[in-house]
This record gives structure tokens, C-alpha cells and sequence, in this order.
């Protein structure tokens, strides 16, 4: 068809424009990772190459005009002060311009808003200040969600340790999705606008609050690309990023599973509730296995190696630093990290038993949701 | 005169800006209750049509709120249902609005709902929980490239709003 | 040849009062046209220091100097301060000088209604600018305070920041209505509308512009004001409101105001440039359609600032083909100025430096607004330093460049003393370079996918960034040189002549320099020599 004729000629013609590099990151649009990307990328060389040209001639006959009809090398000023014919020509060029770009301006956009035959539906949710995304699995129980943060350290951000090579450009969990599928992303927001951009893709939607846009893009080949908010939302505005990973299908239809049964065990400790009496009595099986070794039977420890817990900080304070601490051990000490070895539900336990045994009475119980979510904070 | 009118103008856009959103479909704004009549509306049976179904909660909105079905394929002109299912898993009575947002937004038109919680407020006490069905047609002249559509909910908290006397309805 | 001035029948028993009360409660449009241009510039100074600070904290990577919020609050303070109270006051302290002067009118239509106009501002911009310093900070969410940031989520200034909108455009406003009718009603016998300088009409035209869109700007801060105080849902989804609504109606308003803020500029080149190259504007009719039709085309296009909220495809085409539309009006100007240059007798002072720099740089910044127009780029460039770069192009080295440039042309005229030519020319090279080496890079760095409104950035973006504050210092550097040179002509500058430049056409050429307190207490012949130049 002849318009898309048209955009292969453009995009053969600024591929020459296209540099590879670092250096052509700084400076220009990326050449992209998708079809429609590259349709985008040439066409904004095509419009670039003519505003240049325009420029060109424009400032090329301002700078002769100001060089040769000087005062000073005694120009007579004419006194012409219109001229119906010139006029007409450039109002009339500049319109035939303007619709030439028009023309695969408008191809590209009824390309990109053909929205059928969608492979795989992923909704993004945008939240103060990170993103959430949700894969639209036939069957809800499979339904796998998960948030993505910023990963990059406050240390780097205030300039106490070095920046990373994808400082502010890094998450925890990257969305993940397969190449040379139809990808389509359902967006909206949890609380104000943001803006899901994946430049790479050619796509960036709003995520307004009460309201589903949806954009699609087909990866052509693997990669990680990397995006940022693309709308004012507060105060961490420009440190909610986007990463995406696309792989092919087959490792796409592995990670997958992987992910929905880690999300199916979660889900099914998550909607545990334990009385009191049934933490205790977990709690206790789980700290004799595990604990009593070091801090003792009557929480007294072997100071100053075995720390007590009796009436010690961290079981009498607050939970989440108690929760925290079975998690994720202590380095340079014998407290190892137990987060590995101990599911939700043993954790929790044991954390009640540690806050309600041996003198220690705090009035929270511990639930395998408050490991849960302390688990996914990090 | 223009200074006043144009005052005007700016308030009188807020529901022009409704009418426009109805008449086209922007926004993703489905319509209101509509009446299915089953002689009128022809089935079209060559084809199915995915339906996704999204559920959100609003930023302060604790509700559990979920479709029981997250993804429909339905024929065209085939009156269908979905079930959703929302508790209120605080200590006080609240009202909950849902809100419908349907994408592509050139899909509006044809989607059509004959039964929709959307179309009033919720109100549940503490931990009390519904079943809350929503029937719905997408209209057999829907564009044969038009292969999936999604529509989403997001529940809203609406208690003060309501308390307030403003009424909140679907749109 | 030359007008007829009548000047010794001028009663010169009321001179203008003496100290304090004359500033408070004048009603002479000279003594208001100074008291908004002074008023702008300090608020240009101010608007300068929120940008030197936004500046440098993006002169590297990582927060070094502001918070995260507070960075949020000096960009949109830095902006609301150099749209309504840096740009806007200067246009019409521009239009306060010198229409009356243009049309041989003794003053404004409504000289009461002018004083009020003015003092409303500072009023209104002390409000504003003591939000910075209340409970909770100053307003935080852009100058385009897009709901509901700027509603559900706003910090409790959000009311103040309401009440000081509301006042720029009742000033706006009242302004407008006193500039159509003094235009409408006071030219002088003989000056037909098609006689009229070119400034004249540039101001008419925007001045219908402000009438049509302000109101609508004040009734969507009302509609937020509600949403905040009273509970209604006009953006709020939860009671069936709309967010997007609100940039429909704020770009209503939105775009006629970018309009607004450049017509005038148009207006000060087209006087400039026939003068500077002693030949008459080329194409004064085609001039004056063009600014009616980029002025009519204005109301149509505003949803080209919101490519990426999901309208329909329609929409998008439609508002894509509106857009690229005004490039055809604009372009007829731009080589309507060459044409007005292109044999000539060109001499370079400081006002004509300023305005074919004017021309050249404005160009730039249309070229990156047509790029901006074609939607499906536009996804790539929306809420990145590609957009910041446009339109501090057409904003910077446009208006405020046509501002200076105005400056420089008619300040003998005002207060009858020359600037110094070679501290005016260093002036403008230093602005001309200074604002390239700030602007010009963020084209780069928004391509390159650096978004705005952030004050940290990936490593990649650095370099660039680092240009930039180094060109905005060098910048903000000669603009309070440029306060230097003010006060020095005003103190201590060589006595000017009535005509001033010896291509001079118009009736404020034929006044004295300085202009008398009161001057066409009768109005004055209108002869061809001093008809439209």
C-alpha cells in the first residue's frame, strides 16, 4: 500500500541520519525497539530534515540581506512594500509542505490506534510513586500483580555513594513481557495523572485516575528498556521509573509460572488469619527448631554474642524492625537470614511467640500479611 | 456582555464537555441503562469478542473489590453477565461509587449495560460483603477489527460525598 | 510633511503630583505604562531566581541543594510568576505607553479603571509569592495545576493561590476592555483602522483575545476552588466527575494565552524593523490577517497540549491538522520581516539586534512547535525538555526579546535620555548567547527522553544539563545588567531628540522626547508620513 511504501523510504532515508551509540542517546530520539518506533523515529527526522531546510534558506537570505543591505557600505533602501504574487506563493508553499507531512503523520497515528488482535492484556496502574502491574489472566485466581519501585539507593541520590551505569532508570521488579506478541497495556492511576512512557516502544499514555487508556506495542527482539513518568504527580515525580523486559516467549512462558506459583503460595498465606493461641503454639515449634540454640529457651540468651530477647528492643518496639531483622539476618554476626528457610506463616509466628513470651507483652499480633508485605516493601 | 458570556461559557462547558462524551464515546464513558430487546438486537454468532474485566480501588478505598470472571469472550448482540464481589472490610458504614471506564474508547457505543451496580451507590456496613451482577451486550455492528474490548471499574469512596447531598451516579 | 503638534495649547497646570500619592493614584497612562513595566521587571527578577535555583539543582546529577518539594514549588512559581506577572504587565505596560501615543489619543478610554488595574497586581502577586512561605508551601503542581493534583492533593495554599488568579485576571481583564475601547473610540481624524501601526493592531486583536479566554481561566480556578472546599466532583471521578476535563477547559484558556503573550512582540518587531532598515513593513495587510487568523486559529487547537491523555483518533487528527494550520500565517510573517529587511539601508542599534534575533530565534522555537504538532512524534516529545526548549524559545528569545527590544526602541521617547549603544550591544550579546547555550541543549535532552518537572535525572542527560545552567547563569547575568544600563540612561543618558531614530514613522516620534505629561490633548493630524510604518 502506498502509504506504507512512503514510510520505508522515509525510514531508509533517515536510517542514514540514525548514529548507534551512546552518543546518539544524548542527542536524539532512539531509533526504538518496535515498528511503529521506527515509523515514529523517521518521521520525526523527515519533519526535522524539512524545518532545517527552511531554516536554512530563511537564515541564509536574512544573513545575505543583513551582510549586503548595510548602511554602512551605503545600500539605498527601496521603498517595495508589497507584492501580491510572493505572497501568494509563500502561503501556498508551506501549505503543500504541511500536508505532505501530514500525510504520513497520519498513517502512523491510524497504525498505532488499530487496536485488535491483542495477544496479552497487562493493566499499569500508576501510584504515588511507583507502578503496578496486573497480568489479565483468564482465570482471576491466576491473576498475577505486583509493584515496581525505584531501586536506586537514597545513598546515590544524595551523593554519598557513586551512581550506578541506570541510576533512576532501575526497579525492583521490571514488568516482563514476550517479544513479537501484541502487548496491550490498559493504564490508569491510583491517585493523580502520571504518564506511562516506554520511549523504545513509541508509546506514552496517561494514567488518569477513574479512567482506562490503552496503548499496544509488539516487540520486535529481547532487550530492557527504560522509561520515566511523563506527568507532574508530586513530589517523586522523577523518581518513579518504567522497566521492561522482553524476552522470547518460551522464557516469558517460564517466568510466568514461576511467578504465579510464588504468587499462589502468597495468596494463600496471605488470607491466613491466626488466633493469638495458634501463634503462640507455632511460634514456640518454630523457635525451639530454630532459635533456642542461641537465645536460649528462656529468651535470656548468651550475651554478648547471643543477644537476649528478653526485654530486648527489637521485641518489645516496633514490629516491622523485629519482622525485618528474622528476614534479613544480621550482617558480621552469627544472626543469619532466615527469610529462605522459614515460610510466612513461621515467621510471623515466631515473631508473636518472641513479643509475648518471657516478660515481653506487646499488643500487636503478627500476621503472615505483615511478613508478606514487608517482604514485597523491599 | 463577551467578559460575562464567556464566564459563562467556561461553567456551560461542563456539560457540553458530558453531551460530547456521550454522543462519541470519548473518554471511555459507557452509557446509561439500556434496554435490551431481544427482537431488535441481532446476534452475531461468527465471532467472539474478549471482554476484560479490571477492578481498582481508589488511593484510600480498603474495599476488597473484584470481578469474578477476568476475562468474557461473548458474541455480539449475546446478553451476557458478570459477577462482581465487593466487601467493606473497615469498621464503619460506608458508600462506594463504582466508576466504568471502557477501553478503546471507540468502543463505548457499543457496549451496553442493562444491569449495573455502577448506576448507584453502594452502601455496606462493616465486613459486610455482595454479590453484584452486571449485564451487559456489546451491539453486533461493533467494527470486526474491534476483537477486545476492556472495562474497568474503580471503586471510589463516596461516604462524605454522599453525607454532603451530592448525589453520585454513574454517567 | 510632518504632523501639526499642537502642544503649546497643552495646560501644563496639572503636571504630575509630587512623591508617593502620584504612583498611588495616577490615572496618566505613562505614569501606568511605567508603573507595569517596573512592576514586570521585578517580578522577571524574581521569576529569574526561582529558575537560577531550579538551575542549579540540575547542574548535576543527584539532589544537592533543594528537596524534592520544594523543587516542585519553585517551577511552578517560576512559571505562573514569568507568565502573568513578568510577560503579561510588561505587553500591557508596553500598550499603556504607547497606543494612546500611536493614535494621537490623549490617554486610555477609562484612565480610573487603568490606576486599578495595575494595583491589583502587586496585591495579587504578594499573595502568591507569601504562599512560598506558609504552612505546607506554595503551590507545587505546575504552573498548569492539572487536577487532581492540584485539587484532592494540593497543600492548603491552593486557596491562594485561587484568590491571586482570580485578581491577574480581573487586572487582565479590566485591561483589555480599556485597550479595545480607547482603540476603537480615540484614534485620531484620518486614522483609519488600516493606518494603524501594527502594535496597535496586534494589541486589539489581544486584547479580544483576553476578553474570551480569562473568564474561562477564572471559571475553571472556581470550579477548583469548589472541588476543594465545597465537595463537588467537576474533576473529581469518584462523584462522576472528570480530570481531563480540566485540561480541556484550562487549554481553552491555555493556548489563545501563549497567543496573547507573543502578539504583541509581533507588534514591537513590526515596528522595529521598517525602521531600522528605512523601508516600509512589507505586506501591512497580509501582517494585519495574519494576526487575526493565528488569533482565530487559536481557540481550535488547544488539545494539541494533551496528545497523550487518550481522546479518540478523530480528535487527535483534527487538533494535528488545526495546529500545523498556524504555521502558514506565521510563516507569512517571518518573511514579511525579511521581506521588510531585504533592501534596506540596515543599521544594527540595540533595538534591531534584538528583533532580528527575535525573528531568527522565534523560528526556531516554531520549528520545534511543528514537530510538537505531529501527534505520534508528539507522544515521544510530551513532558520532556523537548517541550521546555520549545517554548522558551518562542517565550524567551520571542517575547521577552521583543520586550527588550521595545525597550531599547522607545525608552529615549519615554524618558528622553539615550542608552548607551555599546553597553546595549554587549546587553544583547550577552542575552543572545547566554539564551542558546541555556535552551538550546534541552532539545536535545528531551529527545533524548528526559522528562521536565524533575530535579534529579539518569546519568545520560548530565552533560547537557550542565550547559544549560552554566548558559542560565550567564543569562540571568545580563538581565541584571541590563537593569544597570536602565538606570544609568535614566540617570545620567545623553539628551534624546523627538525623532529619535531617522527611521522613525509614527505619531509618538512626532512628540517631544521625553513625551509630555499629557500629550494629543488635541488630536492631531493624521498624514501618511506617519501612518502606519
Amino acid at each position: 500500500m502506498n502509504k506504507n511504501r512512503l514510510m520505508r523510504v522515509l525510514v531508509g532515508a533517515s536510517v542514514v541520519g540514525y548514529e548507534g551509540g551512546a552518543w546518539a542517546d544524548e542527542l536524539n530520539l532512539t531509533y526504538g525497539a518496535t515498528s511503529i518506533m521506527h515509523d515514529v523515529y523517521g518521521l520525526h527526522m523527515f519533519v526535522l530534515y524539512i524545518c532545517c531546510a527552511i531554516g536554512i534558506v530563511v537564515f541564509s537570505a536574512m544573513g545575505y540581506s543583513m551582510y549586503a543591505h548595510r548602511k554602512s557600505v551605503g545600500a539605498v533602501a527601496s521603498q517595495f512594500h508589497e507584492n501580491t504574487r510572493v505572497e501568494i506563493l509563500w502561503t501556498i508553499i508551506p501549505l503543500l509542505i504541511l500536508i505532505g507531512m501530514a500525510i504520513p503523520a497520519t498513517a502512523t497515528l491510524i497504525r498505532m490506534y488499530d487496536t485488535g488482535g491483542e495477544d496479552l492484556a497487562i493493566e499499569v496502574r500508576g501510584y504515588q510513586w511507583k507502578w503496578q502491574y496486573k497480568y489479565l489472566d483468564e482465570d482471576r485466581k491466576n491473576a498475577l500483580s505486583f509493584f515496581s519501585n525505584l531501586s536506586t539507593t537514597q545513598d546515590e541520590i544524595h551523593n554519598r555513594s557513586a551512581k550506578g551505569e541506570f541510576y533512576l532508570l532501575e526497579v525492583d521488579k521490571p514488568l516482563v513481557i514476550p517479544t513479537k506478541k501484541k502487548v496491550r497495556f490498559l493504564i490508569t492511576g491510583n491517585d493523580v495523572i502520571h504518564s506511562f512512557s516506554v520511549p523504545d516502544f513509541g508509546i506514552k499514555r496517561d494514567a488518569v485516575p477513574g479512567i482506562l487508556n490503552d496503548v499496544w506495542a509488539i516487540v520486535d527482539e529481547p532487550g530492557i528498556f527504560r522509561g520515566q513518568c511523563s506527568e507532574l504527580c508530586g513530589k517523586d515525580h522523577g523518581f518513579m521509573p518504567i522497566v521492561v523486559r522482553a524476552v522470547p516467549q518460551d522464557e516469558y512462558d517460564a517466568w510466568y509460572g514461576a511467578q504465579q506459583t510464588a504468587y499462589a503460595e502468597r495468596e494463600q498465606m496471605a488470607g491466613q488469619t491466626f488466633t493469638a493461641s495458634q501463634l503462640m503454639t507455632l511460634g514456640e515449634q518454630v523457635y525451639s527448631k530454630n532459635c533456642v540454640a542461641c537465645h536460649q529457651a528462656d529468651g535470656k540468651g548468651v550475651p554478648p554474642v547471643f543477644p537476649a530477647l528478653a526485654g530486648s528492643k527489637i521485641a518489645t518496639g516496633d514490629q516491622a524492625p523485629h519482622i525485618k531483622q528474622i528476614l534479613e539476618g544480621v550482617p558480621g554476626t552469627a544472626m543469619q537470614s532466615f527469610a529462605a528457610q522459614l515460610n510466612a506463616a513461621e515467621i510471623a509466628a515466631v515473631v508473636h511467640y518472641e513479643r509475648h513470651s518471657w516478660g515481653n507483652s506487646t499488643d500487636d499480633v503478627t500476621q503472615p500479611i505483615d511478613v508478606l508485605n514487608l517482604v514485597s516493601a523491599q | 456582555m463577551l467578559v460575562v458570556g464567556m464566564f459563562g461559557f467556561g461553567f456551560a462547558l461542563v456539560p457540553l464537555y458530558g453531551v460530547l462524551c456521550k454522543i462519541t464515546g470519548l473518554g471511555g464513558r459507557t452509557g446509561d441503562l439500556y434496554v435490551y430487546d431481544p427482537v431488535t438486537v441481532k446476534l452475531d454468532a461468527s465471532r467472539l469478542v474478549k471482554v476484560n474485566l479490571l477492578t481498582n480501588t481508589n488511593d484510600g478505598m480498603s474495599w476488597t473489590f473484584r470481578a469474578e470472571q477476568r476475562v468474557l469472550r461473548v458474541h455480539p448482540g449475546e446478553l451476557n453477565e458478570a459477577k462482581f464481589y465487593v466487601r467493606n472490610t473497615t469498621d464503619r458504614v460506608m458508600a462506594a461509587q463504582a466508576i466504568p471506564s471502557l477501553a478503546p474508547g471507540s468502543a463505548a457505543e457499543y457496549f451496553h449495560k442493562t444491569e449495573c451496580f455502577c448506576f448507584s451507590r453502594q452502601v455496606l456496613g462493616p465486613g459486610e460483603e455482595l454479590e453484584m451482577p452486571m449485564r451487559f451486550f456489546v451491539s453486533s455492528d461493533l467494527p470486526r477489527n474491534l476483537d477486545s474490548i476492556s472495562l474497568s471499574y474503580t471503586l471510589f469512596d463516596v461516604t462524605q460525598l454522599a453525607a454532603d447531598g451530592q448525589i453520585a451516579t454513574g454517567a | 510633511m510632518s504632523a501639526v503638534i499642537e502642544t503649546h495649547h497643552d495646560d501644563h497646570a496639572h503636571g504630575p503630583a509630587k512623591g508617593i500619592t502620584r504612583w498611588l493614584f495616577t490615572t496618566n497612562h505613562k505614569d501606568i505604562g511605567t508603573l507595569y513595566l517596573w512592576f514586570s521587571f521585578t517580578m522577571f527578577l524574581i521569576g529569574g531566581c526561582m529558575a537560577l535555583v531550579i538551575r542549579t539543582e540540575l547542574f548535576q546529577p543527584g539532589l544537592q541543594f533543594v528537596d524534592p518539594a520544594f523543587f516542585n514549588q519553585m517551577t511552578t512559581n517560576h512559571g505562573l510568576i514569568m507568565v502573568f506577572g513578568a510577560i503579561m504587565p510588561a505587553m500591557v505596560g508596553l500598550a499603556n505607553w504607547l497606543v494612546p501615543l500611536m493614535i494621537g489619543a490623549p490617554d486610555m478610554a477609562l484612565p480610573r479603571l487603568n490606576n486599578l488595574s495595575f494595583w491589583i497586581l502587586p496585591f495579587a502577586f504578594g499573595l502568591l509569592i507569601s504562599t512560598l512561605f506558609m504552612e505546607g508551601g506554595g503551590p507545587n503542581f505546575g504552573w498548569t495545576f492539572y487536577a487532581p493534583l492540584s485539587t484532592t492533593y494540593a497543600p492548603s495554599t491552593v486557596t491562594f493561590f485561587i484568590f491571586g488568579v482570580h485578581m491577574m485576571g480581573a487586572s487582565s481583564i479590566m485591561g483589555s476592555i480599556n485597550i479595545i475601547a480607547t482603540i476603537l473610540n480615540m484614534r485620531a481624524p484620518g486614522m483609519t483602522l488600516m493606518k494603524m501601526p501594527l502594535f496597535v493592531w496586534t494589541w486589539l486583536i489581544t486584547a479580544y483575545l483576553l476578553l474570551a479566554v480569562m473568564p474561562v481561566l477564572a471559571g475553571v480556578v472556581t470550579m477548583m476552588l469548589f472541588d476543594v472546599h465545597f465537595h463537588t466532583s467537576f474533576f473529581n471521578a469518584a462523584g462522576g466527575g472528570d480530570p481531563v476535563m480540566f485540561q480541556h477547559i484550562f487549554w481553552f484558556f491555555g493556548h489563545p494565552e501563549v497567543y496573547i503573550m507573543i502578539l504583541p512582540a509581533f507588534g514591537v518587531v513590526s515596528q522595529i524593523i521598517p525602521t531600522f532598515a528605512r523601508k516600509p513593513l512589507f505586506g501591512y495587510d497580509s501582517m494585519v490577517y495574519a494576526v487575526a487568523s493565528i488569533a482565530f486559529l487559536s481557540f481550535i487547537v488547544w488539545a494539541h497540549h494533551m496528545f497523550t491523555v487518550g481522546m479518540p483518533l478523530a480528535g487527535q487528527l483534527f487538533f494535528m491538522y488545526a495546529t500545523m494550520l498556524i504555521a502558514v500565517p506565521t510563516g507569512v510573517k517571518v518573511f514579511n520581516w525579511v521581506a521588510t529587511m531585504w533592501r534596506g539601508s540596515m543599521t544594527f542599534e540595540t533595538p534591531m539586534l534584538f528583533s532580528i534575533a527575535f525573528v531568527i530565534l522565534f523560528t526556531i522555537g516554531g520549528f520545534s512547535g511543528l514537530m510538537l504538532a505531529m501527534t505520534p512524534v508528539d507522544f515521544q516529545y510530551q513532558d520532556t525538555y523537548f517541550v521546555v526548549a520549545h517554548f522558551h524559545y518562542v517565550l524567551v528569545p520571542g517575547s521577552l526579546f521583543g520586550i527588550i527590544a521595545a525597550v531599547y526602541y522607545w525608552l529615549p521617547k519615554w524618558c528622553g535620555r539615550m542608552y548607551d549603544e555599546s553597553l546595549g550591544k554587549l546587553h544583547f550579546w550577552l542575552s543572545f548567547i547566554g539564551v542558546n547555550v541555556t535552551f538550546f541543549p534541552q532539545h536535545f535532552s528531551g529527545l533524548a527522553g528526559m522528562p521536565r518537572r524533575v530535579p534529579d535525572y539518569p546519568l545520560q542527560f548530565a552533560d547537557f544539563n550542565m550547559i544549560s545552567s552554566i548558559g542560565a547563569f550567564v543569562f540571568g547575568f545580563s538581565q541584571v545588567f541590563f537593569l544597570f544600563i536602565l538606570i544609568k540612561t535614566i540617570r545620567s543618558g545623553k539628551s534624546a531628540t523627538a525623532r529619535v531614530w531617522d527611521g522613525a514613522h509614527g505619531l509618538e516620534w512626532t512628540v517631544p522626547s521625553p513625551a509630555p505629561y499629557h500629550t494629543f490633548t488635541h488630536p492631531p493630524t493624521v498624514t501618511d508620513a506617519e501612518a502606519h510604518s
